[in-house]
């Protein structure tokens, strides 16, 4: 839906430009566009409404800038406002001054929790932290083995005892203290909101514990539900912030916001699938693009210079920009691209990709790259180089060498020549990027404070008029950073 | 095919190397004297919010807005307005549906009915009836597999819905309409999933088949089917490890599973779809994806008892035919109701 969002406010005419402000009645189609867009991604109506509210008050002031589109000037608004909403940006996470740290997760049935506790250990680890845990889930068969299996796997030790939950996380508490940990994490069962009885317990917990942080677990695809049961935690418990889990779901998380919204709590930490590792601070820029259906170029950025071999890249980079990208180059980058992880998991990341091509590349199989690389594996170092000179004959020995057909061998060729032009566009004398690509550029020189390489400064130019905070001018505002500190 | 994969990893890598041209000089720098960060001192506060508070906590309508709303249903219900509707009483309609979860599209189509026919009968009785009807009207529930086999019902879900709980009920239920039941052990994945359904054996005499963790998932479906047939069980639940369904390996392997269940001895009779009745508008694509992947028989819809309303499997059952067929209503092993349309409906409303 948000993908559409985007293309029909893009339509508001240009020709409004002049007047110098949305019209009326443009605004209230946007609006109404936005809300239908907002609803959609499961933001609940009460805070859909304030939302709306707030994003015509901003908007309706704004004299429109000329270097942006009225519609995307709307995106922008919508962007920012959404940024607002879920917390400006990232926190930090601090100790107590007398250790241990008191931790107490809480959350509806099947939110997450036990696997939540875990990551949470791993990370506090990560810190440098001596984390401890403390099963205090009596309630679901099972639940206390499985923390105990999480910890082990991650090397954190398991509090559990079988008295009753309050009394395990006294003693857990105490025990921590005793041995000298100075974060424990309580796991606690999944309750309903409406629950007296159980809410009774989770609150006789958290008076036993006296935790510094309590945080609420919520569900990304929780529907509009996620406000009410964030409510009546937050009466209960007074929530710290939030957790978020299953944010590799593909739902558009619109729950975050609503919790968000109703408790003015923030989103802490993130969690992202079902590896331990998949678990980090939340980032609220990031969220609101997720939100609008714009990808998360920051991440995908982060991912990269995480994994990629900064000397095999910036080579074949080079070779990109002057048009002598080669096969050998192709092969070596599909490597650096598969240690990154999965071509769906890569592209959902991206901005300005249609959901198509991002299907598409969910359901790449990975026999199919296998493929592409036998192909080229059989070719011999000068063909490569330079594949015009691969003939028929030779084409007919690659296919038997790769065991894989002429036809595919044409095919992969073909799309290499393809591609190569698309390079040669890029990097000629008048650079062109298409759109998306211009805007990672732009995040990725935002992010090192760089400027943009030689031969991307006009880019930068075509990269103002992308819209949202692919643009200077989001940059400034909030004390000249937007991205997050980085953690590790 | 080739052609289409080799176009994907070129875009992602010609994206990267964009990235990477810019980063590059970054990554290099960064190799020198790494910047330590000093380490926080430890205040006694503990989460510090950088940014400003929203200005929307501080709008304290929010809150009053949502206490209101409740009153909105009670609203419906009073309008007894006949032939064409106010624009007030469509919009306290959209807002009753929007709440419970059943969606934009699907309101959108209720509305239409609305402004089209008007309400002859007061408008909650005509919205009844229109979300009556866009339900599918066969809820049959096949437990009696073709002399020779086990009838086998397969449960799949994304995590955390409540797909093991369930196989739980249903092994209670079963057994105590006089079917001999064998729970199989089908997550391999998740810590602790096996003793968490052996735990549900142990509380409804249903015999239970598992191997360890990472062990193949249909092998023990497999196994299971064996024991079932050498005992002369009737019926075979299987469990699977909770998975998102926008993963093709996941999806993939599920499909696999079910093909495993459905080998002689085997008959898969019904594939079960968990559904949380918290969960929003993602619940379509899970329902979609599981369907294509292992053809989804039947929904059952979890957590009844809380204050989701579950109002998405109106949009599942309306665009896809999939009958929900069981509701759970609670943690205990009697907490399992059929489905019944009428209610659930009423409940939207009432809600
Ligand atoms: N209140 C309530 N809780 C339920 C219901 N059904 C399941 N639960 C709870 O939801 C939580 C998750 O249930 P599980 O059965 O473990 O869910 P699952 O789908 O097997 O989870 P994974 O195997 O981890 O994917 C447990 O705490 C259950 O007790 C229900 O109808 N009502
Ligand atoms: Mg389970």
């Amino acid at each position: 839906m948000f993908d559409a969002l985007s293309d029909r406010l893009e339509r508001i005419g240009a020709s409004l430009r002049s007047r110098g402000r949305l019209s009326d009645a443009d605004l209230d189609q946007a609006l109404s566009d936005v809300r239908v867009a907002l609803l959609e991604a499961d933001v609940e109506l009460s805070v859909v409404r304030a939302f709306i509210e707030a994003l015509r008050v901003r908007l309706a002031g704004q004299s429109l800038s000329q270097s942006l589109s009225p519609g995307q000037q709307v995106i922008k608004a919508v962007h920012e406002q959404l940024i607002d909403v879920l917390g400006g940006s990232a926190l930090k996470v601090t100790y107590a001054s007398r250790p241990p740290t008191v931790i107490v997760l809480a959350g509806l049935q099947g939110a997450g929790k036990t696997t939540t506790a875990a990551k949470l250990a791993a990370w506090f680890k990560q810190q440098g932290r001596q984390p401890y845990l403390v099963a205090a889930d009596l309630q679901r068969p099972a639940a206390v083995e499985q923390l105990r299996v999480l910890g082990g796997q991650i090397g954190v030790d398991v509090f559990s005892e079988p008295s009753s939950p309050v009394e395990v996380a006294r003693r857990g508490v105490a025990e921590a203290a005793r041995i000298g940990r100075d974060v424990v994490i309580i796991d606690t069962a999944g309750r309903l909101a409406i629950d007296q009885a159980l809410m009774d317990e989770v609150r006789a917990i958290s008076d036993a514990t006296s935790p510094h942080y309590t945080f609420l677990v919520i569900d990304a695809v929780t529907g509009q539900d996620a406000v009410l049961t964030a409510r009546a935690f937050h009466e209960v418990l007074e929530l710290s912030g939030i957790i978020v889990t299953k944010l590799d779901y593909d739902a558009r998380g619109g729950a975050v916001l609503s919790a968000r919204g109703v408790v003015g709590r923030p989103i802490v930490f993130a969690s992202t699938g079902e590896k331990v590792g998949d678990f980090d601070l939340f980032h609220p820029d990031r969220m609101a693009s997720r939100i609008l259906g714009m990808g998360d170029a920051l991440s995908l950025i982060e991912q990269a210079e995480r994994t990629m071999d900064p000397e095999i890249v910036a080579a074949s980079a080079g070779r990109m920009m002057d048009g002598s990208f080669t096969l050998d180059d192709f092969l070596a980058q599909l490597n650096q691209v598969r240690k990154m992880g999965s071509l769906g998991g890569l592209m959902r990341l991206m901005p300005g990709v249609t959901k198509e091509m991002r299907t598409a590349a969910a359901n790449v199989d990975d026999r199919e790259l296998n493929k592409i690389e036998a192909i080229i594996r059989s070719m011999t170092p000068r063909e490569r180089r330079e594949p015009v000179i691969i003939d028929g004959s030779r084409r007919s020995r690659i296919a038997a060498g790769s065991g894989t057909t002429v036809n595919a061998v044409n095919q992969l060729l073909k799309q290499f020549g393809e591609m190569r032009k698309m390079m040669r566009q890029m990097g000629g004398a008048n650079p062109s990027l298409p759109p998306q690509m211009g805007k990672l550029a732009a995040l990725a020189a935002r992010r090192g404070g760089d400027e943009l390489p030689p031969g991307f400064e006009a880019l930068g130019a075509g990269m103002r008029s992308a819209p949202v905070s692919a643009g200077p001018k989001g940059k400034k505002k909030k004390g000249g950073r937007v991205t997050p500190p980085k953690q590790r | 095919m080739i052609a289409s994969v080799f176009v994907l990893a070129s875009i992602v890598i010609v994206a990267l190397l964009v990235v990477a041209l810019v980063v590059v000089g970054l990554v290099r720098r960064r190799r020198g004297p790494a910047p330590v960060a000093p380490m926080a001192p430890l205040p006694d506060l503990l989460v510090t919010e950088i940014a400003e508070r929203p200005v929307l906590d501080e709008e304290p309508t929010l809150g009053s807005r949502l206490g209101a709303s409740r009153g909105v249903f009670d609203r419906v219900r009073s309008i007894a307005g006949t032939g064409a509707l106010t624009g007030e009483q469509l919009e306290v309609v959209e807002e009753v549906l929007l709440r419970s979860d059943v969606g934009v599209s699907t309101t959108e189509v209720v509305l239409a009915v609305l402004r089209r026919d008007g309400a002859p009968d007061g408008v909650a009785a005509t919205v009844r009836r229109i979300l009556r009807e866009s339900l599918v009207d066969e809820r049959h529930v096949a437990v009696d597999a073709e002399p020779g086999r086990v009838a086998v019902w397969l449960f799949v879900g994304v995590n955390g819905v409540g797909k093991t709980t369930t196989i739980g009920k249903l092994a209670h239920r079963e057994i105590g309409a006089g079917r001999k039941v064998v729970l199989a052990a089908g997550d391999t994945f998740r810590a602790a999933a096996a003793e968490q359904l052996t735990t549900w054996a142990e509380r409804t005499g249903a015999d239970v088949v598992r191997a360890g963790e990472g062990a193949d998932p249909g092998s023990v479906i497999h196994d299971a089917l064996g024991r079932a047939s050498a005992r002369g069980a009737d019926l075979v639940l299987a469990d699977t490890a909770g998975r998102r369904a926008n993963s093709t390996n996941l999806l993939d392997e599920l499909a696999k599973v079910r093909r495993v269940a459905d080998r002689a001895p085997g008959q898969v009779l019904e594939t079960f779809m968990v559904l949380d009745a918290t969960t929003g508008q993602n619940a379509l694509a899970q329902a979609r994806e599981f369907l294509a992947a292992a053809s989804v028989t039947g929904i059952v819809l979890t957590k009844l008892d809380g204050t989701a309303r579950g109002g998405i499997v109106v949009a599942i059952e309306r665009e896809l035919s999939i009958p929900v067929k069981f509701v759970g209503v609670g943690e205990g092993v009697a907490d399992l109701i059929p489905f019944d349309p009428d209610e659930f409906v009423d409940s939207l409303i009432r809600a």
